[in-house]
């Protein structure tokens, strides 16, 4: 998961200072891993090299935590972009396409269309499998079904997901 | 908790966790708890719940209804009975003497456009003679008491001629309903002071002394007939009825079980929801019962009338019917569920398929035949107790004989056909799997229409003997009058009366009476066929034989003892009685010589075109003999009146009634049996097609239910592009089938009961064919009716929304 | 949004039971030997996309054209004939009829379309046999497993060699093994025919059996070959 296009896409609702920014992270995302503040700065400085970012004011005393961070129009594209792509479907997907789906609401996008997108290249790789089990020996069939039976966990995942996105939108948004 | 609370202190602490215990659920407590629980659930379903429980109630009420009816016949025909019996008297052996408690009772009973009217003359001998119920007093002379209808119908602008003939009396009051056979019964009691002691009665009591006769043979198998023939279908129905709505019933007991009720509870909850929609149905039976009764006075069946409250079931009856129909609910409901075990998750059924075996069900009939056939081979007296019961229990085993034998007819005969197109394969393999709905209602049809079949053969039988005879001698428009009269002038009179009447075309008359042989020491002369005078004028005469000459003097003997084959000691100058004993309570009385003139000559009786046959021995001109030397001297007169002519009949009869209301009249011109006859082929009709309407209902209903089940796959075939008509057709075939099985065995089965029963009888089979057409036609109507109530539910299971998962 | 050459399309379908939407201008298209996948949440209007597209329902507003046919316009009894013809349907259950045979449950659309018994009977066991259920012919639905039922049902989709199939969840009743044959013996019959396959399911693992899946949310489609 990308630490950088989420605090990307958390900053798309407003400027925001380092230390929110690490608050808002860990609130939403960060339930078995919060971020450091050094994370938070490294990522903001790399940020801020590729003009996604802008320094939008600095208050006294300054450290990276107290600097008030803005998005710009071409980081706003990036989130989009990355929104929009489907992950590589692999094993514990979830957690990405969490942020992914949280972000999506957060920052009023279309969730359902992150999945759908999502599931036709699952689909895609899935359909793959099925040829190449159609085709191939036992231990082929085997190997397939083992994948196949993950990248269905994960769509299950995201319908069940999708089911109860009202839910969600209820929460994050409150 | 309380089970650990009423253990010994010390036990408490080292007691393993108990199993949860297990009540002993057999109390009395516990089945009307389970049967209470199966009622609520009867009763608070909802509204699908509500229809279901209304539909048995209806079913059930119905069949109360016309078990209560049934129940109602004895009571009916003992109080019908009774009442006949309480307010007539025609006379005893030994007629009491003259006092102060005696009256003069005669019957004047006549004929009135077809309908007969009950008439009954009295002299009161003294100041207390007896009064008949329904009077309170009798009428004084000149005056008379009727019945409301016999009211109304004088009353009526087209009953001048009747008001005509009665206007002799007065009306001054009413018979009360005591005194009454029936509401709609036409009759009067008049008092009439000319009445004489020859043609009358003398009584001190009214109600008779006899027993009313014990039903006929016919009549007993008739009612039998009946009673199995109504019975069945009823029971067929009762036994449907609770059955509706068996498939959501099974599903919410799976639900229980679920729950943790255990099987028997399941089953005592299921007797409770019967229960309740039995009782419902008994109530809406018995509401249905007093309020059909109200229709009792207008319906006539074998000129039987009675009063609403006449039509009362025997409180034991009654008892019987209250307790058995809902057990018999309660039984039904746990016999359908015998197959099946309720299993938390849905319904097992563990019924092996049962063959259905041949035997026991050929037997019933078969036993039946068996006590039957011998008794038609060899007809024989049958009105003894053992012949009585062979005869109820034949037919009935015959009849039960098709109920039995038509679920093997039908799946046996199912269980052959192969192929054919796609609605008849639908249908016939539908009713391989499960056949038993179906022929469990068509088997009601089959019952009632054997019996109607073969109840319709027993009164065509004795009707047709009375139809022919009334057809041969209606041909002639003629009228016969006897009285008592005095001498010949008495009778000429009369008959130039007659002659002046509108209408009358002509009329003979004789004046008759009985002559005996002498008495002899070796002879009982109460055991001889007396001879019979007739007493005329040479024109009279001439209309009854070939005379070869005659002037008044002269007589005749005829060759009547010819035709009889007996000598009655009737020739020229012979020495006969003309006090000949009668009978029955003069035995020997004082012989009165006469003999017959030497110069008498021998004479051929004329044959009569409308059948009669003539009798008379010896013909006399009236100066032969003195008629008031005769014993008893009546008079015959034959009137012939124009068919054109209106109302000639009533105004013959009037005139007669001017004469002497006493004169009986007789006429070939209305059967009677018709009217009988009619209105039972009406209640034959009527008791076929609704029971055959009632198991129509049932059938709809189960048919219904059995698409309801089938929703999904109705609905998968729709999506198939099968055509509306391929289902509709496979519903009607699956429909006709059992139907068209059940109707031929109802046929085949109704003919043979009713041959078999006429030869019983000693009577000739004869079969009303168009009836059983008819009856036959009704089947077919029940199948049409069935399957066009059956399509719009149908079509409405095709459309797509079946196909949503729900 | 008919692309060249589509055997059935459908173009801004509308249906509503009562006052929901079932389907609110969904697009549809297949072309001949194409197995195409519909996927979406439950209740947003798949089955009602399937009941239009096969012409057991009339959509309230939209037409469905199959080959030069509108299907909306044709009559009841006309969009039956072809529902008899050059359609087949697979349920995910309650499709057999439980008192014909197997064999006769086959033969029923080839009889509907007035093929003479035997004959009919004889193809069914064709059928039966290249669904390797040879052997149920002579049993009723009831008396064999969920797996051979689904087989003897895709034998009588197949049964009429429609040029479209309709499945509806049909391995929804089916353990993971016997659903996986069922749709490789479905999709095979399909290609080798030439027939398109109108695949409603909700599990992705069915799904990967077609060639291209399409997602129907709130009544509108989304043609997931055509994102971008």
């Amino acid at each position: 998961m990308s630490i950088g296009h989420t605090l990307l896409g958390l900053l798309e609702s407003g400027p925001r200072h380092g230390y929110d920014l690490k608050r808002a992270f860990d609130e939403h995302f960060g339930q078995d891993r919060p971020l450091h503040y050094g994370q938070v700065y490294s990522t903001m400085s790399r940020l801020l090299k590729n003009g996604l970012v802008e320094v939008d004011g600095v208050e006294a005393g300054a450290g990276p935590e107290r600097k008030r961070y803005a998005i710009t129009d071409a980081g706003i594209t990036d989130v989009a972009q990355w929104l929009a792509r489907p992950e590589k479907p692999e094993p514990y997907l979830q957690s990405t396409l969490y942020t992914k789906v949280v972000l999506a609401l957060l920052t009023d996008r279309d969730a359902a269309e992150l999945l759908d997108t999502q599931r036709a290249e699952h689909l895609r790789l899935m359909r793959g499998l099925t040829e190449r089990k159609r085709t191939g020996d036992l231990a082929d069939q085997l190997i397939c079904d083992h994948a196949l039976f993950h990248l269905e966990a994960d769509l299950r995942w995201l319908e069940l997901t999708a089911a109860r996105l009202d839910k969600l939108a209820e929460a994050v948004g409150g | 908790m309380t089970l650990l609370r009423s253990q010994p202190e010390g036990e408490r602490d080292t007691a393993a966790p108990a199993l949860p215990s297990v009540p002993r659920r057999t109390g009395p407590l516990t089945w009307a708890r389970d049967l209470a629980m199966g009622m609520r659930f009867a009763a608070g379903g909802g509204r699908e719940g509500w229809i279901r429980t209304a539909l048995t109630a209806a079913g059930v009420a119905l069949g109360v209804a016309i078990l209560l009816l049934c129940a109602s016949a004895p009571t009916l025909m003992n109080a019908w009975h009774g009442r006949e019996k309480a307010r007539e008297n025609l006379g005893q052996a030994h007629p009491p003497p003259r006092s102060d408690r005696t009256l003069l009772y005669s019957t004047v009973d006549t004929t009135f456009h077809g309908t007969g009217i009950r008439g009954r003359l009295v002299d009161p001998d003294g100041t207390h003679p007896p009064v008949p119920p329904g009077v309170a007093h009798l009428p004084g002379p000149g005056e008379m008491v009727v019945s409301p209808a016999l009211k109304d119908l004088l009353a009526d602008p087209d009953s001048a001629l009747l008001r005509e003939r009665l206007s002799a009396y007065r009306i001054v009051g009413v018979i009360g309903d005591a005194g009454l056979a029936g509401p709609r019964e036409l009759t009067y009691l008049a008092h009439d002071d000319a009445l004489g002691e020859r043609n009358s009665y003398r009584i001190d009591h009214f109600g008779k002394n006899w027993e009313a006769q014990p039903l006929s043979t016919p009549g007993l198998v008739l009612v039998i007939m009946t009673c199995v023939a109504l019975m069945t279908p009823v029971m067929v129905f009762i036994g449907t009825s609770v059955r509706f709505g068996n498939e959501r019933r099974e599903r919410r007991l799976a639900a229980l079980r679920l729950v943790g009720a255990d099987v028997r509870t399941t089953r005592r909850i299921a007797s409770g929801e019967a229960l309740f929609g039995s009782l419902l149905g008994l109530v809406g039976g018995a509401a249905l019962f007093l309020l059909g009764r109200q229709l009792a006075p207008f319906i006539t069946l074998w000129d039987i009338n009675v009063f609403a409250a006449d039509v009362a079931p025997a409180p034991l009856a009654a008892l019987l019917i209250t307790v058995l129909v809902p057990t018999a609910a309660v039984l039904v409901t746990l016999v359908a569920q015998r197959g099946i075990t309720v299993e938390p998750l849905g319904i097992v059924r563990n019924r092996p398929p049962i063959r259905r075996r041949l035997w026991w069900r050929v037997a019933l009939p078969l036993v039946g035949a068996g006590l039957l056939v011998p008794m038609a081979v060899w007809p024989g007296p049958i009105d003894d107790p053992l012949a009585t019961t062979r005869l109820a229990a034949g037919s009935t085993l015959l009849l039960f004989g098709v109920t039995t034998l038509l679920p093997w007819l039908v799946e046996r005969v199912v269980g052959r056909l192969r192929g054919g197109p796609v609605p008849w394969q639908l249908a016939i393999r539908r009713l391989q799997l499960s056949s038993g709905s179906a022929t469990r209602a068509v088997s009601g049809i089959t019952v009632a229409l054997a019996g109607a079949i073969a109840i319709h053969m027993l009164m065509t039988a004795s009707q047709a003997g009375f139809a022919a005879a009334y057809a041969k001698s209606g041909r002639v428009p003629l009228i016969t009058l006897w009285g008592d009269t005095t001498s010949w002038q008495q009778t000429a009179r009369t008959l130039d009366t007659l002659r002046a009447t509108p209408g009358v075309t002509t009329a003979r008359a004789l004046l008759d009476a009985n002559a005996g042989r002498m008495p002899a020491p070796d002879r009982d002369p109460s055991r001889d066929f007396p001879s019979i005078i007739g007493v005329g004028t040479c024109a009279e005469l001439r209309k009854v034989a070939r005379l070869p000459s005659c002037r008044d003097g002269d007589s005749f003997v005829t060759d009547a003892r010819r035709a009889s084959g007996t000598d009655r000691g009737v020739s020229p100058g012979a020495t006969i009685d003309l006090n000949p004993p009668d009978a029955y309570n003069n035995l020997h009385p004082t012989p009165r010589p006469w003999t017959v003139p030497p110069s008498a000559r021998a004479a051929r009786l004329a044959p009569l075109e409308d059948g009669h046959r003539l009798y008379y021995d010896l013909l006399l001109t009236p100066s032969v003999l003195d008629a008031a030397r005769l014993t008893n001297p009546t008079m015959e007169i034959l009137v012939r009146f124009d068919r054109d002519v209106p109302d000639a009949v009533e105004h013959i009869r009037n005139t007669a009634a001017r004469i002497d209301p006493t004169m009986h009249g007789g006429a070939s011109l209305d059967n009677p049996h018709d009217r009988q006859y009619d209105g039972v082929r009406k209640a034959v009709f009527l008791g076929a097609a609704i029971t055959l309407l009632l198991i129509g209902i049932g059938l709809i209903i189960s048919t219904i239910e059995q698409l309801h089940e089938r929703r999904r796959l109705l609905s998968t075939l729709d999506a198939y592009g099968i055509r509306r008509a391929t289902l509709g057709w496979s519903v009607l075939w699956q429909t006709a089938l059992p139907v068209a099985l059940g109707l031929g065995l109802a046929l085949a089965c109704g003919l043979s009961l009713g041959s078999l029963l006429l030869s019983v009888i000693d009577s000739d089979v004869t079969v009303d064919w168009p009836v059983v057409a008819g009856m036959i036609g009704i089947g077919g109507g029940v199948i049409l009716f069935v399957t066009a109530l059956s399509l719009p539910p149908l079509w409405r299971m095709m459309r797509p929304e079946g196909l949503r998962t729900e | 949004m008919t692309p060249e050459g589509s055997l059935l399309a459908a173009e801004a379908l509308c249906k509503a039971y009562g006052p929901t939407p079932a389907l609110d201008g969904a697009d549809f298209s297949i072309h001949p030997g194409e197995v195409v996948a519909v996927l979406g949440p439950s209740g947003s209007g798949k089955s009602t996309l399937l009941h239009c597209l096969a012409g057991i329902v009339r959509p309230d507003s939209g037409t469905v054209r199959y080959g030069p046919h509108a299907l909306t316009d044709l009559s009841d009894a006309q969009r039956s004939a072809l529902r008899r013809t050059d359609f087949g349907f697979v349920f995910q259950f309650g499709q057999l009829v439980p008192e014909l045979t197997c064999l006769e449950n086959v033969a029923l659309p080839l009889r509907l379309n007035g093929t003479k018994r035997k004959e009919a009977e004889r193809r069914a066991h064709d059928w039966l046999a290249q669904l390797e259920v040879e052997g149920v012919g002579k049993q009723r639905p009831g008396e064999i497993s969920g797996g051979q039922g689904q087989r003897v049902a895709v034998a009588r989709a197949l049964a009429t060699t429609p040029r479209v199939i309709f499945a509806d969840e049909p391995t929804g009743a089916l353990d993971s093994l016997n659903g996986e044959r069922v749709l490789t013996l479905l999709t095979n019959a399909a290609r080798d025919t030439n027939a398109a396959v109108v695949l409603v399911t909700h599990e992705a693992r069915v799904a990967a059996y077609s060639d291209r899946e399409i997602v129907v949310r709130d009544g509108r489609v989304k043609d997931m070959a055509g994102r971008i």
